[in-house]
């Protein structure tokens, strides 16, 4: 614990002639660095830090109670799926026989790890509905690229190379135009309607042999279900388009609805969302695509594929000529496939099937819960996360952001605000699986506590945080002032 | 139902239902049209206790064979400090997310700022951003940057000497974001001047990639290399090895406007391949053309020192299709685990580091070319701690006998050529006996029991 916000950098801790590490003797001191033409070598040292061992124990221990994760508490930040992750996750991410593996060993040595791969590919083509996996996407902007990769190249095969245009919806995450863009393609607008949902009528005009696919989270942005999939993939196919699907709402899926029982050709996961690897403050994560079957030879290189013989099963990595390419320097993020794949064993076929009703479960609850003093804009059942547009009293002059600080005193993270666009006050919640109902009762009784105060005391709320190791930042000085490394002068 | 993960008790469930109006969890799927709903069986195993998976693991573990590594090629087996894992598995870091509530992220926030000025103090740049996937995509980001900023000029020119793991991402983006890749020739394991000034001669580049060290391990002269760039109004990327930054001439002291790499060196463990932590440094003028995430100081409402994402108008979540990038996250806790290993190391230790690998490596190399079965593959070039030598032995067959002898040899680059790795974490003990095994192979004993033995 800290009694008062920790503030120091490592290099106000440094002094001259410390050190923080040991190594052992250098045995052959006749071959000296400064045999090196000196032209190649840098004038100067770098400024890095002289502290003891202790002092960066102390100094990185300090600073992590400044932070706030899932297991400090509830964590509901919409669209971000922060569920529990398991610690045997992480044991096994760091396995002393996985760990010291090197991408270019010979054939033979690595055959565990790659099962692991296969086994984990094989897991999410199943619970997806889709043919084949690749692993190598590092997170989920990643996966998008790569999944309109194959998109691109898979028209191409055709000889469709008009192709260019990507339909997303308004409400999408600013990623999927984002990655539309990187990959070279045209992104084009679809309305959403009141509900939340694709407008088709609007779609409709769209489709023509211009468009290379649509790229669709389901439930969409605000939690909500679209209802009208299976006609919205039929007129896209029927355009000779593909279906993209954005993996990043799946967990209130997982266990009841397939991605590729409902019409989605290509689509990525989030393993650090849906499959409880850790965020670790931004990563990192993986992305993997999964593609339905006639995608499979245009994965990104390498691909660890099955070579089984009358006795045994064996694995091994190959590069294939119709493949897009490749967009990582091996397989992918392995840490976060070890973790991933050790929470598919603990979970298993039947528990697996939980997973999705009980997250949204969860978000109905609190939706149920709340939605006399928050504005409710969309009514009826949600999926995993839903979206209040703000306090239903709108005189009180405390927005979104202010609740959202005042939670923090209180020892939640926030939500997501001011996301989707759709609403002024947006605020986006979404609790997880894991919440037991005490906390997710605990949230509620904040958040009504926090609406009272509004009424009756706004400036507190507004001038929220006030328990938090910082108070209210300002951003406008830090994109003036662009200080983005320390000053060794001042 | 009761199981681990899963909170609810049947009181719950009832009681929670029954607040949303329904009477079972089957109700809340009533949106969704039933013949999409999956009925079947999934094709999983079933649930397994911890002490299973750690049993399922442990078993899958020992069909890898753990090898004494003298490969790199851009994956190095460094030492990592064990206080390291240590803060790693602090769970304020490990299960938080992106910082977008930075008052109660400040942990997160502070350690990036450190990486930041870390890097830029190694890349001798004055600006970083919060890190990026690997070294791969970091080197295809700066590959769209200079397109960015170049405007109407698309075309980019990449040295033969970049290591081919490099390129082949580089490829991949280019050919869908329309940049035109074209190489720089080598010559004698160098990047030919003559082919650059003659190809940015031909006018539209809007960046030039080279590597230091390059993929032979051999550490380039780019004396000039930034002028004759600056002359196209080309940017001059530089794609460079985090831990060699210690002691070789830094990308800003050679001109460079960006530097790019892969921060693994940095003491982050092999993990066959991944995680590890892309980086990317530029200058002040260039920072709004920087893909990623970038935190800056501010102060908060009481005036106290604090930091912010900072300069997001670049990014997707703002401008969607315009943004600088479609990536929406960083490396963050790689980014982390390097920040501790330089806190720990500092400047001292980062020279010794290298300084073991140089010994060793030339070591090694004086070893084999007096044994009269290896000869430098390029024999008056400078290197670090990683080289490139030919020989009239079948390298299949010494990988072969390498791994029967819990050796990874290097990496085969050519039929005749291997890319030998040393870094301080090779004692002479080892290296003493990799020269055993590449000039002696057929006589060199198998100590291994036959369950470990590679299958070809």
């Amino acid at each position: 614990m800290n009694n008062q916000y920790y503030s120091k950098l490592i290099f106000e801790l440094s002094r001259e002639g410390r050190q923080g590490y040991s190594l052992p003797p250098n045995e052959f001191v006749n071959f000296k660095i400064e045999d090196l033409p000196r032209q190649l070598l840098r004038q100067e040292g770098p400024k890095l830090p002289e502290v003891d061992e202790l002092t960066v124990v102390r100094h990185y221990t300090n600073m992590s109670n400044n932070n706030f994760g899932v297991d400090t508490g509830f964590y509901p930040l919409g669209s971000c799926t922060m569920k529990y992750n398991p610690k045997i996750n992480e044991d096994m991410a760091v396995h002393p026989d996985f760990v010291g593996l090197h991408p270019f060993q010979p054939a033979g040595t690595v055959d565990g790890a790659l099962e692991v791969y296969y086994n984990l590919q094989h897991s999410l083509a199943e619970l997806s509905g889709m043919s084949e996996f690749t692993l190598n996407p590092y997170a989920g902007a990643h996966g998008e690229l790569t999944g309109l990769m194959v998109m691109r190249t898979y028209h191409e095969s055709r000889g469709e190379t008009q192709r260019r245009k990507v339909i997303v919806p308004d409400s999408a995450h600013g990623t999927n135009p984002a990655s539309a863009a990187v990959c070279g393609l045209e992104v084009v607008t679809v309305k959403s309607l009141a509900d939340g949902t694709v407008d088709v009528d609007d779609l409709r005009p769209l489709l023509d042999d211009t468009v290379a696919g649509m790229m669709m989270t389901n439930p969409n942005t605000l939690g909500i279900f679209e209802r009208k999939i299976a006609t919205i993939a039929a007129m896209v196919h029927e355009a000779g388009g593909l279906m993209y699907y954005d993996g990043a709402n799946l967990n209130p899926l997982l266990g009841r609805c397939r991605p590729g029982d409902l019409g989605f050709d290509i689509m990525h996961i989030n393993l650090h969302k849906t499959f409880s690897t850790p965020h670790g403050g931004g990563g990192p994560g993986s992305g993997p695509v999964g593609v339905r079957a006639g995608l499979e030879r245009f994965l990104p290189n390498p691909r660890v594929v099955k070579v089984s013989d009358d006795e045994t099963d064996g694995f091994m990595v190959q590069h294939g000529d119709d493949s897009l390419g490749y967009v990582s320097g091996h397989l992918g993020n392995f840490g976060v496939i070890m973790r991933a794949y050790a929470y598919i064993l603990s979970l298993g076929r039947e528990n697996v099937k939980q997973v999705g009703p009980l997250a949204t479960l969860n978000a109905n609850y609190v939706k149920e819960s709340l939605k006399d003093v928050f504005e409710l804009p969309i009514e009826g059942v949600c999926k995993h996360e839903f979206v209040f547009d703000g306090l239903k009293d709108k005189s009180t002059g405390v927005t979104t952001l202010d609740v959202a600080k005042r939670l923090l005193d209180y020892g939640f993270h926030a939500p997501t605000i001011y996301f989707p666009l759709l609403f002024h006050e947006a605020m986006m919640i979404e609790p997880t699986e894991n919440e037991s109902r005490e906390t997710l009762d605990a949230f509620i009784e904040v958040l009504r506590t926090i609406a009272r105060e509004a009424r009756e005391n706004p400036d507190m709320v507004k001038t929220a945080p006030h328990n938090t190791p910082v108070r209210r930042l300002d951003d406008t000085k830090a994109a003036l002032e662009q200080i983005v490394t320390y000053n060794f002068e001042a | 139902m009761a199981y681990k993960y899963f909170p609810h008790t049947q009181d719950d469930l009832d009681a929670m239902l029954g607040r949303c109006g329904m009477k079972s969890l089957d109700d809340l799927y009533q949106d969704i049209p039933d013949e999409l709903v999956f009925k079947r069986e999934y094709d999983l195993p079933d649930a397994m206790s911890e002490a299973e998976v750690r049993r399922y693991f442990n078993e899958l573990g020992r069909k890898n064979v753990q090898l004494t590594c003298f490969a790199g090629g851009g994956y190095y087996d460094h030492y990592s400090p064990s206080v390291i894992n240590h803060i790693l598995d602090r769970s304020e870091f490990l299960t938080s997310y992106t910082p977008y509530q930075a008052e109660i992220s400040q942990g997160t926030l502070q350690y990036i700022f450190e990486y930041q000025t870390m890097m830029a103090q190694l890349t001798g740049m004055e600006v970083s951003n919060a890190s990026m996937y690997d070294g791969t995509t970091a080197a295809a980001e700066a590959m769209m940057m200079a397109v960015a900023n170049a405007k109407k000029r698309n075309r980019v020119l990449v040295s033969e000497t970049v290591s081919p793991i490099v390129r082949r991402v580089l490829h991949t983006y280019a050919k869908f974001h329309g940049v035109e890749l074209d190489t720089i020739q080598e010559k004698d394991g160098v990047t030919s001047f003559d082919d650059l000034k003659n190809k940015l001669a031909e006018g539209n580049v809007a960046g030039v990639i080279v590597a230091s060290p390059n993929f032979y391990g051999i550490v380039e002269d780019y004396t000039g290399w930034a002028d004759a760039c600056h002359e196209a109004k080309a940017l001059l990327i530089m794609h460079c090895n985090a831990s060699a930054l210690g002691v070789l001439k830094t990308p800003g002291e050679w001109g460079a406007d960006v530097a790019v790499g892969d921060g693994q060196s940095l003491g982050i463990p092999l993990s066959y391949g991944g995680p590890g932590v892309g980086f990317l440094c530029t200058s002040k003028k260039l920072i709004r053309k920087m893909p990623g995430r970038i935190v800056g100081q501010t102060t908060d409402a009481a005036g106290q020192r604090a930091f912010v994402l900072t300069l997001q108008a670049r990014e997707q979540h703002i401008r969607r299709e315009k943004a600088t990038s479609n990536i929406c996250s960083n490396q963050s806790l790689m980014a982390l685990y390097v920040t501790v290993y330089l806190s720990l190391m500092g400047r001292k230790g980062l020279r010794e580091v290298n300084e073991m690998g140089y010994s060793g490596a030339h070591y090694l190399a004086k070893r084999l070319v007096e044994s009269g079965k290896f000869t430098l593959a390029y024999p008056d070039k400078p290197f670090l701690n990683e080289f490139a030598v030919k020989t009239d032995q079948d390298l299949d067959l010494l990988a072969t006998v390498g791994a029967l002898n819990d050796i990874n040899i290097g990496i085969r680059i050519a039929d005749d050529t291997l890319l030998i790795c040393v870094t301080e974490q090779r004692t002479p003990d080892e290296i003493d006996q990799l020269v055993e095994v590449l000039t002696n192979p057929l006589s060199t004993k198998c100590d291994c029991d036959d369950d470990n033995s590679p299958q070809e």
